[in-house]
């Protein structure tokens, strides 16, 4: 089957569904692929280098017209109008917060497969391309606030005087928050994030921020996200976010806000009087400005400067800024789905619709609405819910901790041990005696010995004492040379046997413990 | 006998026992490791001297003869085995050469006990001196066939999963009853019947012993059995009134069991419960229809490429490397990328292979530096700063349940932090479960890849396209 890979036509995209590296791929699986002449452009991949890949380079009727399109952006309604009924459809769409677009798709009668509807469960990450978009965005986030930003983000002492490091406040810490933490770490800002998701601090703090915690009185244990997105929260929490956010505002230099609910407008974190309460040359990005924003004055796609002397970045296209990268990404994640699709490897795709992650993503399909798909619980929920309903997990086998031992027992047992010994020992020849404190010594000191035996030796270790209890030998020695006459003849065979068996441990033994250790060698 | 012989033969002994000693200690470092192997022939050569001209002093010449034989055949096959074996075959070898000990062990302690029937020999033919010749022949039977069992095992003569017979528990319990009953009676009687009765429960005893414990625990097994051995020389000391046995057999005895008690420690497990039977064998893996999500497939280019970017490699092999002969192209691959300037490492778990060990003596033979075979508690730390690690046919030693599911049944076995690394590249044949039957949840994070495949082939395709 052909792919085909059209030039995006959205304003300011420049990102494409395809490059040079994922088109070898794709060709690997077995599809033709043709991609527009000049569709790379904007991500500086030319169409030779498509060609080279093993693209066929081809105009927009011929793109379009190919029974699988990869795209980045939803198709326009003249776009709509290209596809051939049938043609599978795979591009962001977002269809829960737009349903006209959903619904054109279906009376087109293409198969339509959303990449922002991917469940998130683990196996789908590798599809998920709202993760690697967000990773993008967050560290675009981050060079645009620098860009914007008079100052260092590193603190420095100079000749000139000291330089005191910029101050960031990340509102969400999600895969854009934490890209966004980790960059401006980086740059040697001192970081701080916040979420509603308190389970999300120890992936903060290794990043090396801090984790701003929302304090409330008691968790609410339905907060608890089930699909691994935010949820919108409630009265009490939002009350005390907004102390925080407004404790932090004249603080920081530069705060980057990612505070985005699937299919809902952005929550409003930072009013108009705490972005009135920050210093002036402070920078925010509201990397939610697409959808209402975050911050209030924000506006999408521009950067507006209040009358504080503060700068508000609302660009949308963020992702779309470090175009190359993107690209890869995306294009990655197309792969992905297509390994997903194509299980014969012999470029002919297959729908299953048993499969969740198939299933969540196809919005449409031979003039059937297939969305919303069925809700799905993610895998990767936290552990605090599947302890409490075991019969979701699988798992019913609780171990019950075991008691810790009563000490007594351990100095009952010995001395118990010493008794039976003393009473042994009241009975026993003084030969005996002797020899057993021969043994008793031999013991501890061999335990000490072998405690020092370097891991790595222990094998040398094991031959070595194979070689040594060879010994043994002494026993059989004496017996076969004292034999005479007086014996049978049964004592002179297994003696000899005896002495026989045992002069192979030694000889083998010390030997083989030679061979191994010539071995051992340093760099 | 002259007081000056004895005096002369005791100082041997000491001085040999002594030698024994250093020779273990010299063990302890690698560079001192060659000059206690040493130590170790000299103070066997030292006793072997004394023991002959303490044995043959008036003796015939048939007798100096039949010794003669008897050592001369001993060391041809001792010296054939010892050059011949592979060291992918240590283990058998190991377990072969227990064997031995057992085997010498039990036919001393008869002869002893047919030598003294007459009331003659040390300490004469009272309680004590019987009790030492029974437990001798009992120690050395356990140990004869259960290291014949494992050596089995261990060459894959016969299957290495456990036997499972309706009341094992109880049929050793009653093997160890039985015996001691048997012991009263022959003290009681001085008859070899008791005697001979007892060998052949000992033998069964330890074939059932060993039988029952399935393959991936044969590293306790083995040192196990090689503490039994020393024990069993012990008890022969005791019977002949021979310190230096019992010295050399308490310093053999006291090694094993350091050894198993390190490997139990290292699979989280008591002594007692890897005797009594493998991994899961009272019905208590818990988990199967976990969903861990889906793995990802890597080929050997993707794992060439992701090397040459790489700074610092950490190898971690496990039993599946030494089956598949792949430690010497690993080496060379090692060789390589450290041309490259990358810094490769080896992490070694306890219990990898079949033998404490084992690991690193593959490793030795294919040439790789032992200053970059680490072992694990020296290397966990480093796994966050590591960008790329590669599980050669190791399963459950890197298994993060280990560490973050109680409900495991490996929960808390010290593993390889592995999936800390940024990448993990997993060399595996299939995707079955380990030894411990437990699924791995490293094969489905996010930063693992697996390569499946014979890990010999798949490392020569890497090398192929570096």
């Amino acid at each position: 089957m052909q792919i085909g890979v059209p030039r995006e036509t959205r304003a300011r995209e420049t990102r494409v569904a395809a490059t040079p590296k994922t088109v070898e791929q794709l060709v690997g699986l077995g599809y033709d692929v043709a991609v527009e002449s000049g569709a790379g452009e904007g991500a500086s991949f030319s169409d030779e280098a498509y060609a080279a890949a093993g693209a066929r380079i081809v105009d927009a009727e011929q793109a379009w017209g190919s029974s699988i399109v990869h795209k980045v952006n939803a198709p326009s309604d003249e776009e709509i109008a290209r596809l051939r009924p049938g043609t599978v459809l795979v591009s962001l769409m977002a269809p829960a917060i737009s349903p006209e677009l959903v619904e054109r798709l279906r009376a087109a009668g293409v198969t339509a497969m959303a990449m922002d509807a991917v469940p998130r469960i683990s196996r789908a990450q590798s599809l998920d391309v709202l993760s690697s978009m967000a990773n993008i965005a967050g560290y675009r986030a981050v060079v645009e606030a620098a860009h914007e930003f008079g100052s260092f983000f590193t603190g420095q002492v100079t000749a000139a005087g000291k330089v005191p490091p910029a101050k960031v406040l990340v509102a969400g810490a999600g895969v854009a928050g934490l890209a966004a933490v980790g960059t401006a770490r980086s740059l040697g800002a001192i970081v701080r994030a916040t979420d509603a998701r308190a389970e999300v601090a120890e992936q903060v703090e290794s990043m090396g921020a801090d984790f701003l915690a929302v304090e409330m009185p008691e968790r609410d244990a339905a907060q608890a996200s089930s699909d691994g997105y935010a949820r919108e929260m409630g009265e009490e929490y939002n009350r005390r976010a907004a102390e925080l956010y407004a404790s932090q505002a004249p603080d920081v230099d530069i705060i980057i806000t990612t505070a985005l609910i699937p299919g809902r407008p952005a929550p409003r974190l930072i009013t108009g009087e705490m972005v009135a309460s920050m210093k002036p040359g402070s920078v925010i990005v509201d990397m939610a400005a697409s959808n209402g924003g975050n911050v209030e004055g924000a506006v999408a796609d521009e950067l507006v400067v209040t009358e504080g002397g503060v700068k508000i970045i609302g660009y949308t296209d963020l992702a779309a800024r470090l175009p190359t990268q993107a690209s890869q990404l995306y294009g990655t994640n197309l792969v992905n789905l297509m390994k997903l699709l194509t299980p014969g490897k012999d470029g002919q795709l297959v729908l299953d619709f048993d499969d969740v992650v198939q299933r969540n993503m196809t919005v449409a399909r031979d003039g059937e609405l297939l969305w919303p798909p069925p809700a799905i619980q993610v895998s990767a929920a936290p552990v605090a819910s599947t302890s409490s309903s075991p019969a979701a997990s699988g798992r019913q086998v609780t171990k019950e901790p075991e008691p810790p031992k009563d000490p007594r027992r351990k100095y009952v047992g010995l001395a118990i041990g010493a008794l039976v010994f003393a009473a042994i020992a009241a009975v026993s020849p003084s030969s005996f005696l002797g020899h057993f404190t021969v043994f008793a010594l031999a013991v501890v000191v061999g335990y000490y010995v072998i405690g020092h035996v370097h891991h790595a030796l222990h094998t040398p270790l094991m031959s070595v004492t194979n070689a040594i209890s060879g010994i043994i030998v002494v026993g059989a020695l004496i017996q076969l040379g004292q034999w005479g006459g007086g014996l049978g003849a049964v004592v002179a065979v297994l003696s000899f046997v005896a002495c026989l068996v045992a002069s192979i441990n030694i000889f083998g033994g010390f030997l083989v413990t030679r061979r191994m250790l010539t071995m051992f060698r340093k760099g | 006998m002259t007081g000056v012989d004895t005096a002369l033969i005791q100082a041997a002994y000491i001085i040999a026992a002594i030698l024994f000693i250093l020779s273990l200690a010299g063990l302890s470092k690698h560079e001192t490791a060659k000059d206690g192997n040493v130590l170790g022939m000299i103070g066997m050569g030292v006793a072997l001297v004394a023991t002959l001209w303490l044995a043959l002093r008036g003796a015939a010449w048939g007798n100096a003869v039949g010794i003669a034989v008897a050592m001369a055949i001993g060391a041809v096959i001792g010296i054939w085995r010892a050059r011949r074996v592979e060291m992918t075959g240590m283990p058998e070898l190991i377990a072969m050469l227990h064997s031995f000990v057992g085997a010498a062990a039990v036919l001393v302690g008869f002869n002893t006990f047919l030598a003294s029937g007459s009331g003659a020999g040390e300490g004469g033919g009272d309680g004590v001196h019987l009790v030492e010749i029974f437990l001798g022949v009992f120690i050395g039977a356990v140990t004869f066939t259960g290291s014949i069992v494992a050596f089995l095992k261990l060459s894959a003569r016969i299957s290495s999963k456990p036997l499972m017979l309706p009341a094992r528990h109880w049929l050793n319990l009653a093997a160890v009853v039985v015996s001691f009953g048997l012991l009263v009676w022959f003290v009681a009687s001085h008859s070899i019947v008791p005697l001979g009765f007892m060998t052949a429960i000992a033998l069964a005893f330890g074939w059932h012993l060993v039988a029952s414990i399935g393959g991936g625990d044969m590293p306790v097994v083995v040192s196990m059995l090689n503490s039994y051995s020393g024990w069993a020389a012990a008890a022969a000391g005791f019977m002949l009134g021979n310190d230096l046995l019992i010295v050399t057999g308490a310093l053999v005895g006291s090694s094993g069991a350091y050894l198993s008690y390190i490997m139990c420690k290292a699979m989280n497990r008591s002594f007692v419960s890897v005797i009594a039977g493998g991994f899961g064998s009272d019905g208590a893996v818990s988990d199967v229809d976990v969903d861990y999500g889906e793995h990802r497939e890597t080929n050997a280019e993707e794992v060439a490429d992701l090397l040459t970017h790489a700074g610092s490699v950490v190898i971690t092999p496990g039993y599946g490397m030494a089956v598949a002969q792949a430690q010497y192209p690993v080496a060379e691959l090692t060789a390589k990328l450290r041309e490259k300037g990358v810094d490769v490492r080896f992490g070694i778990h306890p219990v990898a292979g079949r033998l404490p060990g084992h690991m690193n003596v593959l490793l030795a033979e294919a040439r790789v530096p032992y200053d970059i075979v680490l072992e694990m508690d020296e290397i966990n730390d480093d796994f966050p700063g590591t960008d790329v690690v590669l599980v050669i046919g190791a399963n459950d030693t890197v298994n993060p349940s280990a560490a973050e599911d109680p409900t495991s049944p490996i929960a808390g076995m010290p593993v390889l932090q592995v999936w800390n690394a940024k990448d993990v590249v997993v060399f595996k044949r299939s995707m079955n479960a380990g030894y411990a039957g437990v699924q791995n949840p490293l094969f489905f994070r996010d930063n693992s890849a697996m390569l499946f495949g014979d890990a010999k082939e798949r490392v020569e395709d890497i090398i192929k396209a570096l």
